[in-house]
Formats: C-alpha cells, sequence, structure tokens
C-alpha cells in the first residue's frame, strides 16, 4: 500500500502544550495555571440569547461571511473601540474561531515560497498554518530585553525580497508583551517601504492593562495592507462559541470568504446570534472581566518579585511569563518537576517556540484563591531548588 | 495614579465581595499603596460610606430556624411628620432588618427576620399596625433564598476547562 499521507503534515510538529496536557491528565488533583482561556461564564444575557435563537428555530445556515446584524455590530464595534472603519457587506468574514480566521488568511495570501514572519514566542498554530500553505515561516526570536516587543530592527534583519506577510500576534500569548503606537507607527513604515501585508492577531484587544489597546490597521497606510483578526472567546469569554472574524481590503476578504465557504460554510448560527448581543449590551462585562484580570495580573508581579522570580511586567493578556534561567533547568526540566513535586501544572515557554526556553507560561485565568494556593506551592519549589544548588 | 472618585470606586467593588481582604493585598491589587488605601477607607467609614462589614449568612444550611418576612406598609402621611418620620418609628425596632421607601401601590417595604411566623404576626399586630400613620399592611413570607447579594446561595463552581490549553 501507499503511504496514505501528505509529506507536508508529516513535517508538522505536534503542538508541544498536547504532550505536557497528557502529563498532567495523568495526575490527580493538580491545580492548573496552564490555561489559555477565561475562567468566567459566558455573561447570562449572552448565554440566554443563543438559547432564545434555538428557541425561535434559528437553526439553520446563515450566509457564508455571516449574519448581517453580526457584521454590521463588529463593524460598529471596530470604530467604536478602534476607530476603524470598514464595510460590513465586503470587509468583513465572519469565522470559525479567531484560529480558522489565521488559517483563511495564510491560505488565501501565500504563494508557494513566499516567506512569512513568525514573531516567536507566540501562539502555537501560525507555524504549521504557514507549512500548510507551501510558505516559508521565518522564526523572528523575540528578546526579554525587549519586554518581547517586535522592535523595528528586528524586523528589518528578517525582510528579505520573498517576505510578504508579517503575523503581529500582539497583546501576545504567551508573553502578555503588547506593543504601544510608536513602535506600531514605525513597524508600520517599514512594512509600507517594502511591501508587506500584516495579519494581526488581535484576539487579546480588550485585555490590555496600559490604555487601550491600538490596532496596527489603524495606523496611516495599514488599513489597507492589514487584516485584523479578532474574535469572542477571550473579551466575552466565549472560547467554546467558537467565533471570531477576520476584516481587511475586500480582495482578499473575498478570497477567504471563497475559502471559508468550501471549507466551513458558515460559523455557528447560535454563536452568531449569541455574538450580536454581546456587541450590543457586553461593554460593562468586558470591562469587569478585565479589571478582574489586571488585579490578579498585579497579584502576580507582586508575589513574583516578593519570592525572586524574575519577571518583566506584562501589559496584556491573561498570562506572565517568568524567567527560570538562574535555577539551571530547561523549561521542560522545571515544569516537569514542579508538578511531580508540587502538582502545579505551567506550560513551558518552549511550546511556543525554541526562543521560549528559560521561561513559564503562566495564566492568570484563575481565582484569586486558587493563584494564592497555587503562588504559596510556586515559592516552596523554589526554594528547595536554590537550596538544593 | 487614580482620581479620587476612582480609587474609592475600585476599594468599593472589591469590599463589597470580600471585606476580609488585609490592606497590603488589596492594595497590590489596586496597585496603590497601603496607606492611602487605608485613609480612603478610614474617610468612607467616617462619611457614611462605608456602613459595616457584615457577614452574608445562608441560615437554611444550619439547623437554626429563620423566618424571613416582607411587609408591604402603606401609611397616610400627616401634617409635619413625613415619610422620614414614620419610618424611624418602624426601623428603631431591633427586629425590622431594612426599611425601604417605595414607588408604586404602597410606601414601605419592610423586612422583618424572626425565629417563628407567630413572632412575625405578634410583632405586625402588636407593634406595626398601632402606629396611628399605617393604613394597612400586606406580609410576604420568604419561601426559599436562592441569591443575596449577588451570591447564588448553594453553588457548587467547577472548573470544566481543560487543564492545559494553548
Amino acid at each position: 500500500m501507499r503511504n496514505p499521507l501528505s509529506d507536508v503534515v508529516i513535517d508538522i510538529k505536534p503542538s508541544g502544550i498536547r504532550k505536557f496536557f497528557d502529563i498532567v491528565s495523568e495526575m490527580k488533583d493538580a491545580i492548573s495555571l496552564g490555561v489559555g482561556e477565561p475562567d468566567f461564564d459566558t455573561p447570562w444575557h449572552i448565554r440566554e440569547e443563543g438559547i432564545y435563537s434555538l428557541e425561535r428555530g434559528r437553526t439553520f445556515y446563515t450566509s457564508n461571511a455571516g449574519l448581517k446584524e453580526l457584521k454590521q455590530e463588529i463593524c460598529n464595534y471596530l470604530d467604536r473601540r478602534f476607530n476603524l472603519k470598514y464595510d460590513y457587506n465586503k470587509e468583513v468574514l465572519v469565522t470559525v474561531g479567531g484560529s480558522e480566521a489565521i488559517d483563511a488568511a495564510l491560505r488565501a495570501m501565500v504563494n508557494p515560497g513566499d516567506e512569512v514572519l513568525i514573531p516567536q514566542p507566540s501562539y502555537v498554530s501560525y507555524l504549521p498554518c504557514v507549512q500548510l500553505t507551501y510558505g516559508k515561516p521565518v522564526i523572528i526570536e523575540l528578546k526579554e530585553e525587549n519586554d518581547f516587543k517586535l522592535t523595528p530592527q528586528e524586523l528589518l534583519d528578517n525582510i528579505t525580497d520573498k517576505t510578504k506577510i508579517l503575523i503581529l500576534p500582539f497583546p501576545n500569548n504567551p508573553t502578555g508583551a503588547i506593543l504601544e503606537r510608536e513602535i506600531l507607527e514605525e513597524l508600520a513604515k517599514i512594512c509600507v517601504e517594502k511591501d508587506i501585508f500584516v495579519i494581526s492577531d488581535e484576539i487579546y484587544s480588550e485585555l490590555s492593562y496600559n490604555g487601550r489597546h491600538v490596532s496596527i490597521a489603524e495606523i496611516d497606510g495599514m488599513k489597507e495592507r492589514t487584516i485584523v483578526i479578532n474574535g469572542f472567546s477571550k473579551s466575552y469569554a466565549m472560547t467554546g462559541w467558537r467565533l471570531g472574524y477576520a476584516c481587511g481590503p475586500e480582495n482578499i476578504i473575498s478570497q477567504m470568504t471563497k475559502i471559508h465557504q468550501f471549507a466551513i460554510m458558515c460559523a455557528p448560527t447560535t454563536s452568531q446570534y449569541a455574538a450580536v448581543e454581546a456587541l450590543r449590551n457586553g461593554d460593562a462585562d468586558v470591562e469587569a472581566m478585565c479589571q478582574a484580570y489586571n488585579q490578579r495580573r498585579r497579584f502576580l508581579m507582586n508575589a513574583f518579585k516578593e519570592m525572586g522570580l524574575d519577571c518583566f511586567e506584562p501589559f496584556g493578556a491573561f498570562y506572565v511569563f517568568p524567567s527560570i534561567k538562574k535555577f539551571g533547568l530547561t523549561s521542560d526540566e522545571f515544569a516537569n518537576k514542579l508538578l511531580q513535586e508540587e502538582k502545579i501544572a505551567v506550560v513551558p515557554g518552549t511550546a511556543f517556540g525554541d526562543c521560549g526556553e528559560g521561561f513559564l507560561r503562566i495564566s492568570y485565568a484563575y481565582s484569586l484563591e486558587n493563584l494564592k494556593t497555587a503562588l504559596e506551592r510556586i515559592e516552596r519549589f523554589i526554594k528547595r531548588l536554590e537550596n538544593d544548588k | 495614579m487614580f482620581e479620587i472618585n476612582e480609587i474609592r470606586k475600585a476599594i468599593l467593588a472589591v469590599i463589597e465581595k470580600n471585606s476580609r481582604i488585609d490592606l497590603k493585598e488589596l492594595s497590590v491589587l489596586l496597585g496603590t499603596s497601603e496607606i492611602e488605601v487605608a485613609n480612603t477607607i478610614a474617610d468612607m467609614e467616617k462619611e457614611n460610606i462605608i456602613c459595616g462589614y457584615h457577614t452574608m449568612i445562608n441560615w437554611e444550611n444550619t439547623t437554626e430556624e429563620k423566618v424571613t418576612a416582607m411587609i408591604e406598609v402603606m401609611v397616610t402621611p400627616q401634617r409635619g411628620i413625613g415619610f422620614d418620620k414614620i419610618a424611624e418609628r418602624i426601623y428603631n425596632f431591633s427586629e425590622v432588618q431594612s426599611v425601604y421607601l417605595m414607588s408604586g401601590g404602597f410606601d414601605f417595604m419592610v423586612i422583618l427576620e424572626e425565629k417563628t411566623m407567630k413572632s412575625v404576626s405578634q410583632f405586625i399586630s402588636e407593634k406595626l399596625s398601632p402606629i396611628e400613620a399605617i393604613r394597612g399592611t400586606a406580609t410576604h413570607f420568604v419561601l426559599k433564598k436562592y441569591k443575596e447579594h449577588g451570591t447564588v446561595l448553594n453553588e457548587q463552581k467547577t472548573d470544566e476547562r481543560m487543564l492545559v490549553t494553548p
């Protein structure tokens, strides 16, 4: 029998998170700080709208690009929050989570051999999605000394005449880093000059703790070369509803819609109705959750300082990314040992790229009580490591 | 960092949910100094913005007998004696938990907590109804409490999330 599998799929490495998940699942009563989704329930008025849509029998396909009301509300929202103006009819595609939007954008834009710049540490799906398009992923290793921001110099250093796309994952999972307007303006200038398109993954845009999030599409000359990706998972605690969207120039969105139409048909109808309610009446929920995350973030930063765990101050998402270099263990070793000895699960930084070596991703999508217990154990653990040295 | 009103708002939001939080932790959560938190709380106590630090007890989970009654009270305010005076005559009884002036079909909502229904009815007939300004009452007994002070009683929260996700 012939090999049934595709070479390109075989070449894709399985997610490092998966490996760790299997180990954690074996461990009973482990406390996890390894989750990449909100601990809050979807606000009730949003859930109720989903239920109501089912009661009314709204159980059919929607149009491929999404419900008209939802696309309109997405445009209102982006305008209200980020001064981004899109035509709901031509420049918006509702997708199955932000993940599908990333995949569709890459598939719509990459020709075999095109280089796609991927700053790391970052979310696990960019690299394999580029591989599936036969594009060439080019990793930019972000540095702790820059607070894991993408610097203009790092961007310039990695551009060749084959570079077509820059993926911009900020606020960042796993580091919590954000990019301020000043730095975005410099990056934008380079993109315009070198004719590079940007896929800006802004799924954590509402979880920004140092003034509002700035989208690179807001900057002059960028809207026409940027696909903005966002969604409902993080801001409205709607991960399981699987709903995201992409906005951008009509010529790209229409091709993405073609892919979406053939691969997916349309995003889940129930979720779309719930999302309309989220955008119309959910601002207060977003603010309340954001405040809770921010308090936990401060709590963690303070606790790390007191126990002597080095960590740059992140201003976005719900992750902190402390350095464990001084303990002489790799991220994998540290995470495994912490799990075995104290039953605390954190994700090794290497799950998000090789340059995550020496770091851990700790999520604060947990109640303060949970975080307190976990931190006591982490403190005890690192004291022991220091004494053993 | 905060406008004065902002820090007050932030402190109240936290301690309304958890009045036992210590000052140091509260100052960490809000990103301000312990002294500022302590002073702001002291000011708000003086200004009667913070009126106490009570504990929410679900008596239904004890063997203690408790009856909660909500009494709609209709009154006729008299010359020189407004609603406030009548309310005072009601709320001074120690068995009265809460008194609110209401819009709509009646004037006061009086909430009583007693050991038995009999003692509620005694209170109404012997203490409340004899007040001259009171025209009539309608009493409702609470059968079950589901949620109080923003907290769902008897709720068991479990984390349904997978342990590790990207």
